[in-house]
């Protein structure tokens, strides 16, 4: 009993990882309708920022997400603004998808360049240090990105529920054409929704510094799990997005401890597949929009 | 002279629709766009809100050329179009709809006011308030999509077709708030199928074929007119 709660709680804690990246992925996909295949990558920049910012001033690793976060908010910004806006009417929607895979590249390598090939360790700050509640260990770290992430959830929900900006991120979502009737500037409105996605990862990026090592490649491991969430979220609910993150923690956790470890990926993809052939739609979701956010 | 469109060409792409339109709307008139499907009169209004531009000639709101302004300026300057098939945003509540349509930063301080202002003249819209845009009839969202272009407070107010697809007895219900809103001596520019009932509610009108205006006449010489009557009034 003590090891199946060890292994939820696990799980959970994993969930919260894979939400925190896949909100803002979720996003920009639910919003832009912009599948950024650089989202990753954008993780990996935070990371790297916050390593520098960490170890050049002598920082705790969370206080850099003071910057980090409008630094990617910055970048996500440009991002749309210079590249994927200028292709936003082309006639193919795919071309999209190749720029957000250039950047995606372009990105490692700019990377490789920089820091080299060896690992950059943000010094973990008491985060890797084990809890002891009740007859489970959880991390303070874990446990900070699984607060974290809830909080992000209700905060976006009532952000573009409550306020006059973020019904009109809504409201593009759901009709692009008489959202510009109404007044909306529906360029800038995207510039903003791919900011705040970008913005997430930032967050997410000096939560995650101190818990594992940063490398080039960092990003390209934890965006395809937040793909996934992505989609068994029901492609653009935030809350589906966190849910689904939930569901692929706890498969990840369980099909390692019982059925080991090697095959917690193929658990976890199996599992994805299955339910792409059953319910296309999506676990949580079935609607294309942000619209269900409620 | 509030709106004029002097001389212009626009269509989609490579395909050209307008064909040297020019037409004027003066402060407190109500005029309308006859024409047949096709003929250019959606074209027309989606030039002047600046959805798409003119190839050639211009749009000028009280003097100003605008037709190079983006869509959201021209909205924020007095110009909203409530457009063809109610374009609603169907997964948002009608309060939320209705809030949307006060957007515009001019609009957005007198949004509560505007808001009692517009319920009153659609009782309908009230009952449903809460309720999301997608779970209304067809006519309960037109009268929202209205509704929700007057939350801007607008100078000038276009519709494109708000007759479309209604059932018979809501076209009635929908002519009677145009009426109402004509009544409060609002600027209106109208494109409608229904030619009877727009030419006997507007003060003048443009006849509009094949991307050209080929005539324009008070409301109810045009009513009198051979060619109108036979074309498009069916008499």
């Amino acid at each position: 009993m003590e090891v199946f709660l060890q292994v939820l709680v696990n799980g959970l804690m994993l969930g919260g990882l894979f939400a925190i990246i896949g909100i803002g992925l979720t996003l920009i996909f639910g919003i832009v309708k912009v599948i950024n295949f650089a989202h990753g990558e954008f993780l990996m920049v935070g990371m790297y920022a916050a390593f520098l910012l960490t170890t050049a001033l002598d920082v705790h690793p969370y206080t850099t997400a003071i910057a980090v976060i409008p630094l990617l908010f910055v970048f996500g910004m440009l991002t749309q603004r210079f590249l994927i806006q200028p292709l936003m009417n082309a006639r193919d929607d795919h071309i999209q998808i190749f720029v957000t895979v250039g950047l995606s590249t372009a990105l490692i390598n700019l990377a490789l360049l920089v820091f080299g090939a060896e690992f950059a360790t943000t010094p973990p700050s008491g985060l890797r240090t084990a809890l002891e509640i009740g007859p489970v260990r959880v991390l303070v770290g874990q446990l900070v990105v699984f607060g974290a992430a809830t909080l992000l959830v209700v905060g976006l929900t009532l952000y573009l529920n409550n306020t006059q900006f973020g019904r009109a991120i809504r409201a593009v979502a759901q009709n692009r054409a008489a959202a510009r009737l109404m007044g909306i500037n529906v360029n800038w409105v995207y510039i903003v929704t791919f900011g705040l996605g970008a913005a997430c990862v930032g967050l997410a990026a000096s939560l995650i510094a101190p818990l594992y090592p940063t490398s080039q490649t960092i990003g390209t491991y934890f965006v395809l799990i937040a793909f996934v969430v992505v989609v068994l979220g029901g492609m653009g609910s935030i809350t589906g997005a966190f849910l689904g993150a939930m569901v692929i923690g706890l498969i990840d956790s369980f099909s390692a401890y019982y059925i080991g470890s090697d095959l917690r990926e193929v658990a976890v993809f199996t599992v994805f597949l299955l339910i792409l052939i059953l319910r296309p739609q999506g676990l949580f979701g079935g609607r294309q929009t942000l619209s269900h956010v409620s | 002279m509030m709106l004029e469109v002097r001389h212009v060409d626009a269509g989609y792409g490579a395909t050209t629709i307008l064909n040297d339109v020019s037409l004027t709307v003066d402060e407190g008139e109500v005029v309308t766009i006859v024409g047949a499907n096709g003929a250019g009169k959606t074209t027309t209004l989606r030039t002047i809100s600046s959805l798409i531009k003119p190839t050639s000639g211009s749009v000028l709101f009280d003097g100003e050329d605008i037709s190079r302004k983006g869509a959201d300026e021209i909205v924020e300057m007095g110009i909203t179009m409530i457009p063809e098939g109610r374009q609603l945003f169907p997964d948002m509540t009608v309060r939320e709809n209705l809030m949307m349509g006060a957007f515009k930063k001019s609009a957005r301080a007198h949004q509560a006011d505007t808001l009692e202002e517009v319920l009153d003249l659609f009782p309908r819209v009230h009952e449903r308030l809460d309720q999301n845009a997608n779970s209304l009839s067809g006519g309960e969202q037109q009268m929202v999509a209205i509704a929700r272009g007057l939350m801007a407070r607008p100078r000038l107010l276009m519709f494109d077709e708000p007759s479309l697809g209604l059932a018979p007895i809501i076209v009635t219900q929908v002519f009677e708030v145009i009426d109402k809103i004509v009544a409060t001596g609002a600027t209106v520019l109208i494109v409608e199928q229904n030619v009877f009932h727009t030419l006997k509610a507007a003060d003048r009108g443009y006849v509009l074929e094949n991307g050209a205006i080929v005539m324009a006449d008070k409301a109810d010489a045009l009513l009198d007119n051979e060619h109108v009557r036979k074309a498009y009034l069916g008499i």
